[in-house]
C-alpha cells in the first residue's frame, strides 16, 4: 500500500471513530472530552494500534486545535463582559487561584517536578472547564438560577487569568529556572498587557478591519489572523493559544456571531483532533503509577473548588442549596488543564505529568457533571432547607438577645 | 406601579432580565446569543433555582409580547402619575435571604447611600407610612421609596445583600 493511502486511511478511521465516541458520548448525556481522550490512549505509543503515517498530520492539527479551542473562547466573551466580570468577582476570583491552583503546585512538588512542574500542575487544577460548566448549567435548566451569574463570572475570570498564566508558564518552560526567567517572564507579561489593551479599547477596529459579509472571506480573515497572531506570540515566547485568545477578545459585535458560526465547526473538528493527539502521545503505562496522586488530587481540588464556589455564592447573599450548586458547577476541569499539560510537556517537563493530568481530567470531567445532580434530589433540599432554617433561628435569637 | 426589572449578563451564553413579581415569586427570560429564548420561574421552596424552564421560538415570543403589549401599554400609562422630572416611585420586596431581615430600617442607611427615600413599609396586616429608623424590618415586608433610577436600582441592591 503506497503512503498517501494510508494516510488517508488513517485519518479516516480515526475522525471516524471520533464521530463514534461523540455519539456515544451524546448518547450518555456527557462531554465527548473524556472518551476521546481514553479513545486516544488505547491508540497510542505503548496502546493497542499505534499510528504510522498520520501522526504529521495529527500534530499540524493539534496544535491548530488549541489555537482554535482559544480563538473561540475570546470570540465569546465580549470586552464588557470580561471588565464587568473582573469588577463584580475579582475576590471570588482571587480565592479560587488560591484555593485549587496551591493543592497542585504542593503535589507538583512532591512528585519531585520543580518549581516549573509544580506551576503546570497548579494550573491544571486551577480552572475550571468553561465548556463543561457552561453546558452543564444549560442542560440541567440553571441559567435562570440566582447562583449563575456568580458561577459564569468565577469561570470568565479564570480564562482571562490563562491569558496572563500561559505566558508566565510558557516563559519559564524556556528557561526551566526562577531567576533566568524574569525577564522573559516581564516581556511576555508586557506584551500581553499591550495587546490585551487594543483588544479591549479597540476591539471594534480590528472587528472592521475582519468584518465581511461573506462568510467564506470572514472565515479566511478571522482564522488567518489567528494563526498569524499565535505564530507571532510563540516566537515572542508568549504561547501561541494566548495569542489566540486575544484575537478572540478583539472580535466582538455582530463580527462575532458570525465568525462563531463559521468557525464552530472547525474548531469541533480540530479540538477533536488535539485531545486525541493529547491521548495518543500520552503512553497507557505512565498512566498506573499517577492513578494515586491523580485520584487524590481530584478528591482534593473537587473540595476546594465546591468550597470557592459556596464562598462566592454566599458572599452574593444566595441561599445554602445554591451555594453548593455553584460549587459543584465549578468542579469539572478539562479544556485547560489539557492545553496546559500539553505546554508543560512539549516545554521539556517530566512525561508523567501528562498521564497524571488525563486520569485527573477523566476523573472529574466525568464525576463533576455527576456530582453536581445531587443538589436537584429531594434528600439534599431538604437537608439545605433545615440548615437555611436552624442559621435563621441562631441569627434571630442573636439579634434579639 | 412600575415592575423592577434586573439585568444579569451571562458571559458567552447571553443575557438574562429578572421581574421580582408581586406574588414573591421570580420570573425570568434568557436571551441567547445564539436567538433562542427561555422563560423560568423561580422554585418557592427555593427562590435561587427555577421549577421549571420553558423554550420559546422566535414565532411563540412574539404572539407572547403581543398578547401582553396591550396591558403594558396600559400599565405604562397608570405609571407616568407616578414619575414626577425624573423621580420615581417603587416597591422593593424583603426577601428571606436580605442581610436586613431582623434589623432596624436605619441599618440599611438607605438615605445616605441612595439619596432614596422610604416613605412607607407594607405589611400583611398593613401599611406603615413614614417609618422612623428604629422600625425593625422583616421578610416579606416590601419598602415603598421614592427616588431617582439610579438610587432604586442601588437600593435593591443593598436590600438584595449585592
Amino acid at each position: 500500500m503506497d503512503d498517501g493511502a494510508l494516510v488517508l486511511i488513517e485519518i479516516g478511521a480515526l475522525i471516524l471513530g471520533i464521530g463514534l465516541l461523540a455519539r456515544l458520548a451524546a448518547r450518555l448525556g456527557i462531554s465527548p472530552i473524556p472518551l476521546i481522550l481514553i479513545g486516544g490512549l488505547a491508540f497510542g505509543k505503548g496502546g493497542l494500534l499505534p499510528i504510522t503515517q498520520g501522526a504529521e498530520f495529527i500534530e499540524i492539527g493539534a496544535e491548530i486545535g488549541v489555537i482554535l479551542l482559544l480563538l473561540l473562547l475570546g470570540i465569546e466573551y465580549s470586552p464588557t463582559e470580561l471588565i464587568g466580570s473582573l469588577r463584580r468577582s475579582r475576590m471570588a476570583g482571587l480565592i479560587d487561584m488560591l484555593l485549587n491552583a496551591v493543592p497542585g503546585a504542593l503535589v507538583g512538588f512532591l512528585l519531585g517536578w520543580g518549581p516549573v512542574g509544580a506551576m503546570a500542575l497548579g494550573g491544571i487544577t486551577w480552572v475550571t472547564s468553561s465548556g463543561v460548566a457552561a453546558k452543564m448549567l444549560h442542560d440541567l435548566g440553571r441559567l435562570t438560577n440566582r447562583e449563575t451569574p456568580v458561577v459564569l463570572s468565577i469561570v470568565v475570570i479564570e480564562d482571562l487569568a490563562m491569558a496572563f498564566y500561559l505566558p508566565i508558564l510558557t516563559a519559564l518552560l524556556v528557561r526551566m529556572d526562577l531567576g533566568g526567567g524574569t525577564l522573559s517572564v516581564l516581556i511576555a507579561l508586557a506584551v500581553v498587557s499591550v495587546i490585551l489593551y487594543i483588544a479591549l479599547r479597540h476591539s471594534a477596529t480590528v472587528s472592521r478591519l475582519v468584518w465581511s459579509r461573506s462568510a467564506e472571506v470572514l472565515l479566511f480573515s478571522v482564522l488567518g489572523l489567528a494563526l498569524l497572531v499565535s505564530g507571532l506570540a510563540a516566537q515572542a515566547h508568549v504561547s501561541a493559544a494566548v495569542g489566540a485568545f486575544l484575537v478572540g477578545i478583539a472580535i466582538s459585535g455582530p463580527v462575532a456571531a458570525h465568525a462563531e458560526r463559521v468557525l464552530t465547526p472547525l474548531r469541533d473538528l480540530f479540538a477533536s483532533v488535539f485531545f486525541l493527539f493529547f491521548g495518543l502521545s500520552t503512553d497507557p503505562r505512565d498512566l498506573v503509577p499517577m492513578l494515586i496522586p491523580a485520584v487524590a488530587l481530584a478528591l482534593a481540588t473537587m473540595a476546594t473548588k465546591i468550597l470557592t464556589g459556596y464562598l462566592a455564592a454566599r458572599s452574593a447573599g444566595i441561599g445554602e442549596a445554591g451555594r453548593w450548586r455553584a460549587g459543584l458547577a465549578l468542579t469539572p476541569r478539562g479544556e485547560f488543564s489539557i492545553v496546559i499539560a500539553g505546554l508543560a510537556v512539549a516545554g521539556g517537563l517530566d512525561r508523567s505529568l501528562a498521564a497524571l493530568a488525563t486520569a485527573y481530567v477523566l476523573i472529574t470531567i466525568i464525576a463533576g457533571p455527576l456530582l453536581s445532580r445531587i443538589p436537584d434530589t429531594r434528600r439534599f433540599a431538604r437537608w439545605t432547607k433545615r440548615i437555611q432554617a436552624d442559621r435563621r433561628a441562631r441569627l434571630a435569637s442573636a439579634s434579639s438577645s | 406601579m412600575p415592575a423592577h426589572v434586573e439585568r444579569a449578563e451571562l458571559p458567552g451564553i447571553g443575557v438574562r432580565h429578572d421581574i421580582n413579581t408581586e406574588a414573591g415569586r421570580r420570573l425570568s427570560i434568557i436571551n441567547f446569543r445564539d436567538g433562542g429564548r427561555e422563560l423560568a420561574i423561580s422554585d418557592e421552596d427555593d427562590p435561587d433555582r427555577a421549577e421549571g424552564t420553558l423554550a420559546l421560538t422566535d414565532d411563540e415570543a412574539t404572539a407572547l409580547s403581543e398578547v401582553l403589549g396591550g396591558s403594558l401599554i396600559l400599565t405604562q400609562m397608570a405609571g407616568l402619575r407616578d414619575q414626577l422630572a425624573g423621580l420615581h416611585m417603587e416597591q422593593i420586596p424583603m426577601r428571606a435571604d436580605s442581610p436586613f431581615v431582623g434589623r432596624p430600617l436605619g441599618d440599611t442607611k438607605a438615605r445616605t447611600r441612595t439619596r432614596c427615600s422610604i416613605v412607607a413599609i407594607v405589611r400583611d396586616d398593613g401599611v406603615l407610612p413614614s417609618p422612623s429608623p428604629q422600625d425593625v424590618l422583616d421578610a416579606g415586608d416590601s419598602l415603598i421609596v421614592v427616588g431617582t433610577r439610579e438610587g432604586l436600582d442601588k437600593l435593591v441592591r443593598i436590600i438584595n445583600g449585592g
